[in-house]
């Protein structure tokens, strides 16, 4: 139901992972996304799956939920991966009608498979072991030197975090209006484009009448419980680093040593066509299916 | 299936279940069948998450259910070239808080939305359109007034006139004195019945206020769990008070005076629903003396 | 002096077209004085538009007297150094439960006064814990506020005031969106709150029969006080209430109309025990 939104993807369990302050979370995420594009060389990707694996299994989420994840991105995988199978320029290992296959495009392919694989579970893994409330926690306190920039790092998390909170509740209600007109003969379905821009009216009015109503009736019941900004605040759960989140960021540092050292110096395959040269091709060729 | 001869609505074991895929099955409607008769006022109570909601959306085809269906004079509402559209202007459905729904710069032209999508052509539209403001009581001031600066009550009005101005044959009313005042809430009710009355067309009054129900229905309908457990008239259905109790439902106050008085011996009639019944009864009851 | 005290209080809406002129004053409040003693539970009555929401805002220093003073626990609400002081004394439960709760988990949204008002962590912990079982919801405190019940949300609205430690609660009209048995559970836990708190409480309902529990009965109707007493005096006004759009819960209304037709009932019968037993006694007697 959409009632779950609220919760992010938040998976409940006790394990290591999920007890890690958020911050050493969101640092590690960030270092691990960064080492994925640092070197394309099988042994980087080795030990960068490996440590996915590891952490996967540390964190105590069934992998069914991590493989949730995936399902909404498979077409864009599958996509990229195809375009980068048919589409690199290269020695042909095998061809049939237009289509060629290169023994370039094979390892670009795969490469590219990995590392959206690797990329999505990644950051899955903090959206899975990390509320949501931590997380903007987090993200507050990440922000917060940024003040001396007039960065108001406070309210941005004050926002996200009401956002988070009302997005099911205005989902609820944009499915609610929706019946509503459906039920006075509304069609939201045939018609061309600029017809079905125009049977949205009756429901977005609505729904901007309602979010401002909320956000009135918000601010009042805020006010009324003492907010005044940032300025004073304590919290009920502040963020605190423990022995763990040293060990973590040793572990990451090592982490990171490592996969240099070794794209540095255990250079296997000679260096091919990058990722930009794909995206070039995949442009080309949607330009052409379109003509 | 052409006319048959029944005009009305039946809803035949009607079976809907939330969280299909996971282990935590939500069965909100359990095999529910009942009649709606053209011209009758039926109430519906159940208290919140017995499945009324989910039920009566199916009846206008806004939901489909796992099994079962859903006949409008004598057609199945979800067979693949019924024309749900023409349904829901039939079967006009008042949603909860209606007027959260308005969104026209003027009232007339809020309550044009309806009939204008039945396909009616303008005349028809603009006729239709100002017998319903007329019928819901509103003054000829309101008539080129935004909806928006109306008061909470006639905004409600508003919603209401917008669905009648389909010409539906049967009016469903998802608790429509919600957050009205007690004057607010007798005018609407009153409006609802005399439409009943005086057009001939059916009601169907979701409630949580038994006392309103009772007062207005002549037939009731108890969900409970998703199940249809009473269906029948207001007398019969309130004689079980103890029952509807332990369902976390109360009878109409009324019930619990005259079956605490006839507990303490007194010969008073305890099918008595509303204060002028029960008045007339007590005064009797005590002159026998 | 009490704990809530209002002199001659005014207050008026400007409405304005869309070129900003003035188009008409509604008076809300006119001339409204109150004193509130502490520890008593009051019921404002009113129909829609009778002033009562707004005498509320005013308690909470959300809105401000046109003429008149508000003085809260010996603060004049209109002093802007004590702002906060004022509204941790008055909390404030709304009508809608949707658009009250802040945090994402019950205990978040708790903790949201306290940690507005500098608590340091550990006492935040306690407080959430204790305000959190004296409305019964501790069992959901890891819950999302929007899997609750409306009336388990208006009770965790409750909770999130008295975290704060208030000498009152103003609630403003908490009940109208609920169904009777979320109806019964906030009135329940706020007479609770009362009784073993000792906290002030003010309710603003239309519902007359939330009002029967409570010491002291303030009717409102265009922005005045129209009634005031007991409940059992103001519940025996019968005709009074009606003229004032209220509506008088029916086992009340039925022993008025049958004393008016010569039966020997006493005035300002509360609810249907009352009239069953005292029509017991009647029928006794006559037999």
């Amino acid at each position: 139901m959409l009632r779950d939104i609220t919760l992010g993807q938040y998976y409940k369990a006790e394990s290591p992972i999920h007890r890690l302050d958020p911050r050493t979370k969101l640092a590690a995420t960030f270092a691990y996304l960064i080492s994925l594009f640092l070197f394309k060389n099988p042994f980087v990707y080795m030990i960068a799956g490996g440590v996915l694996v590891c952490v996967i299994i540390a964190s105590r989420v069934p992998v069914r939920y991590m493989l949730k994840g995936m399902k909404s991105v498979i077409f864009i995988l599958l996509f990229t991966m195809l375009m980068s199978l048919f589409f690199t320029k290269g020695t042909v290992i095998w061809s049939f009608w237009k289509l060629r296959i290169t023994k370039e495009g094979l390892s670009q392919s795969a490469y590219t498979g990995l590392r959206i694989t690797m990329l999505i579970l990644g950051s899955n893994i903090l959206t899975l072991t990390t509320t949501p409330t931590r997380l903007t926690n987090a993200l507050e306190r990440v922000m917060s030197p940024l003040k001396i920039f007039r960065v108001p790092a406070h309210e941005i998390a004050m926002m996200m975090s009401i956002a988070l909170r009302f997005i099911p509740i205005l989902l609820e209600e944009t499915d609610r209006i929706m019946k509503a007109q459906l039920a006075r003969g509304a069609d939201f379905e045939s018609g061309n484009l600029f017809k079905k821009v125009k049977s949205l009216i009756p429901v977005l009015i609505p729904l901007f009448v309602a979010a401002f109503r909320r956000a009135n009736d918000l601010a009042m019941a805020m006010e009324a419980r003492c907010y005044h900004g940032g300025k004073g605040r304590t919290q009920m759960k502040p963020l605190k680093y423990a022995r763990r989140d040293a060990a973590a960021y040793c572990l990451l540092i090592m982490y990171m040593a490592l996969m240099i050292v070794t794209g540095l110096t255990l250079k296997s395959t000679p260096k091919t066509e990058a990722l930009p040269a794909v995206s070039t091709n995949m442009i080309s060729v949607s330009s052409d299916t379109l003509r | 299936m052409a006319e048959s001869g029944f005009r009305g609505l039946i809803a035949d074991h009607l079976v809907y279940e939330y969280n299909k895929e996971s282990s935590q099955r939500l069965r909100a409607l359990d095999d529910v069948s009942f009649t709606i008769r053209q011209g009758e006022f039926v109430g519906l109570i159940g208290h919140t998450g017995s499945g009324k909601s989910t039920l009566v959306q199916m009846l206008n085809a806004l939901m489909k259910p796992d099994s079962g269906t859903v006949y409008y004079d004598g057609r199945d509402v979800f067979e693949k070239d019924y024309d749900r559209k023409a349904l829901r202007g039939k079967v006009g459905e008042v949603f909860q808080y209606p007027e959260h729904q308005l969104f026209a710069d003027t009232v007339f032209e809020e309550v044009c939305f309806g009939p204008r999508n039945m396909g009616m052509d303008r005349k028809q539209t603009e006729l239709s359109a100002y017998a319903a403001i007329k019928k819901v009581g509103l003054p000829d001031e309101c008539f080129d007034q935004s909806p928006f600066d109306l008061s909470g009550g006639q905004r409600r009005r508003v919603a209401i006139a917008s669905v009648l101005a389909m010409k539906p044959e049967l009016l469903i009313l998802d608790e429509p004195t919600a957050g009205l005042d007690p004057l607010g809430r007798l005018e609407l009710l009153d409006m609802i019945t005399e439409l009943n009355r005086d057009s001939a067309m059916s009601v169907l009054l979701v409630s949580h206020s038994m006392e309103d129900v009772a007062a207005y229905a002549s037939r009731i309908l108890v969900l409970d769990k998703g199940r249809l457990i009473y269906d029948d008239t207001p007398a019969e259905v309130f004689a079980h008070y103890e029952e509807l109790q332990k369902l976390g439902l109360a009878a109409p106050e009324m019930t619990y005076v005259m079956n605490g008085l006839k507990a303490a011996g007194m010969d008073v009639d305890t099918s008595a629903l509303t204060p002028d019944e029960a008045e007339e009864s007590i005064l009797r009851a005590l002159r026998l003396c | 002096m009490g704990i809530i005290k209002t002199n001659k209080l005014k207050y008026e809406y400007i409405r304005r077209d869309e070129d900003n002129n003035v188009e008409g004053i509604t008076t809300a409040l006119d001339g409204v004085s109150l004193d509130i003693k502490a520890g008593d539970f009051i019921a404002i009555l009113g129909h829609n538009g009778s002033g009562k929401s707004t005498l509320a805002r005013h308690i909470n220093a959300i809105l401000f007297p046109a003429e008149g003073t508000v003085v809260v626990d010996g603060m004049d609400t209109t002093d802007s150094s004590k702002l906060l002081d004022i509204r941790r004394t008055a909390g404030m439960v709304f009508q809608n439960p949707d658009n009250q709760i802040i945090g994402q988990l019950v205990e978040e949204d708790v903790a949201f006064g306290p940690e507005n008002m500098g608590v340091p962590t550990e006492e935040i912990w306690q407080r959430v814990a204790e305000s959190l079982e004296a409305v019964g919801m501790t069992a959901y405190r890891e819950h999302s506020p929007n899997r609750l019940s409306g009336g388990q949300k208006q009770r965790v609205s409750i909770a999130s005031v008295i975290a704060m430690h208030p000498k009152c609660m103003i609630m403003d009209e908490p009940t109208a969106m609920l169904d009777p048995g979320g109806r019964r559970e906030v009135i329940e836990a706020a007479h609770k709150l009362n009784k073993t708190e000792g906290i002030t409480v003010v309710l603003i309902t239309h519902y007359m029969d939330e009002a029967a529990g409570a010491d002291k009965v303030i009717v409102m109707d265009k922005g005045r006080i129209a009634m005031e007493g007991t409940p059992r005096e103001v519940f025996s006004r019968v005709e009074e209430l009606k003229s004032l759009r209220l509506d008088v819960p029916q086992s009340t209304e039925l022993a008025w109309r049958l004393k008016k037709r010569g039966v020997d009932l006493p005035d300002g019968v509360l609810d249907r025990r009352e009239l069953v037993e005292a029509l017991i006694r009647v029928y006794k007697r006559n037999k």
